[in-house]
């Protein structure tokens, strides 16, 4: 999968419901997930997007999954998220949740989270590792979040 | 133990609002905002009224954007019965041009705002109030004392992309109770918003 998606010229959507968030946050996995929730029109997000595209390369030897989870609205995949993915040629694993009443899922993918973005989740479940932040990431920040994460 | 100190290490790092700012029964803090118009508003403003719906938002998110035909509407609707809007924008102009206080004038005239649109210049009311993303509602009930007291905190509705797709109208629902005497239910909730461009 990582060496398929490392041939293509960029990354391709998959459209998903909560559950296959929560499984991804709840399984026994030993990998380091990097989850981060993002939007093509939030500012912010669009700013530490580089970092996690560093961080697919930079760990993509290592035991570590960098998944991008885009809010845009599902009705606009084709006119908005996909020439975005497009034209940065975004290499990272990118899924698009497709729920409506947010009121109703943000709490089971983070309690804390108050539903701003950007928010990122870094986990590793076999350690029982888990950080969450609800703010824009700088590059120092993330990748020694991750690294923390593989010791 | 690790992994207990290494979420010490973050603590600090995360966002710093999330477990702060008002909760549900607490006084709402009192400020002084300047409105579009040049006015200093404050709760004594309405000490006529039966509350107060404060929407921290702004003119350049998508999600402020989407609602801004939403919020004229429920001013419209309660300002009437004691329960007008007042919306705060919290946005650092030096972040986001498009919120400065000019633009805001320009938004209101555009849009017909019926309601007061005042600037949150040094970001205090939002850090205090605990606001975090655009639009975030914090729905005020006056007491008998004449204090205000935090009533409702969260979403507008559950969906921002189309407001004739709405099935839950969480705001609407919350100052309905108020004016029938009642506690809202659910007192709170979440949405996603833009996050507020606090000052670097």
């Amino acid at each position: 999968m990582l060496l398929l998606s490392s041939v293509t010229a960029f990354s391709q959507v998959k459209t998903v419901k909560l559950e296959a968030l929560t499984s991804l946050l709840h399984n026994d996995a030993d990998s380091v997930y990097v989850i981060n929730f993002w939007a093509t029109w939030c500012k912010p997000c669009i700013e530490e997007l580089p970092y996690f595209e560093e961080a697919t390369s930079a760990f993509s030897q290592k035991n570590v999954r960098v998944i991008l989870v885009s809010l845009d609205s599902p009705a606009e995949l084709d006119r908005v998220l996909l020439p975005f993915v497009k034209k940065k040629e975004l290499k990272s694993e990118i899924l698009l949740l497709d729920e409506h009443n947010p009121n109703e899922w943000i709490d089971k993918i983070e309690p804390e989270w108050t539903g701003s973005l950007p928010a990122t989740i870094i986990l590793r479940n076999r350690i029982k590792k888990r950080m969450f932040f609800e703010k824009q990431l700088e590059k120092e920040e993330l990748f020694t979040t991750i690294q923390s994460m593989m010791e | 133990m690790k992994s207990f100190i290494l979420a010490l290490l973050f603590l600090g790092a995360m966002n710093a609002f999330s477990a702060e700012g008002l909760k549900i029964g607490d006084d709402a803090k009192d400020f002084s905002l300047k409105n579009i118009d040049g006015a200093m508003i404050s709760l004594a403003n309405y000490s006529n009224d039966n509350g107060l719906v404060v929407i921290f938002t702004c003119n350049h998110c998508p999600f402020s954007k989407a609602y801004e035909d939403r919020i004229i509407d429920l001013h419209k609707k309660y300002a009437g019965k004691g329960f007008p809007v007042l919306a705060i924008n919290p946005n650092d102009p030096v972040t986001v041009p498009e919120d400065s206080f000019d633009k805001m004038i320009e938004r209101s005239k555009e849009k017909g705002f019926p309601f007061r649109y005042v600037i949150d210049e040094t970001q205090s009311i939002a850090k205090q109030y605990g606001a975090t993303r655009t639009p975030h509602v914090y729905l005020l009930k006056k007491h008998a004392d004449n204090t205000f007291k935090i009533a409702y905190i969260g979403a507008i509705d559950d969906n921002h992309s189309d407001a004739s797709s709405v099935k839950e109208t969480y705001l609407s629902n919350a100052i309905e109770s108020l004016i029938a005497q009642k506690t809202p239910t659910p007192e709170t909730t979440k949405a996603i918003g833009c996050s507020i461009k606090w000052k670097k």
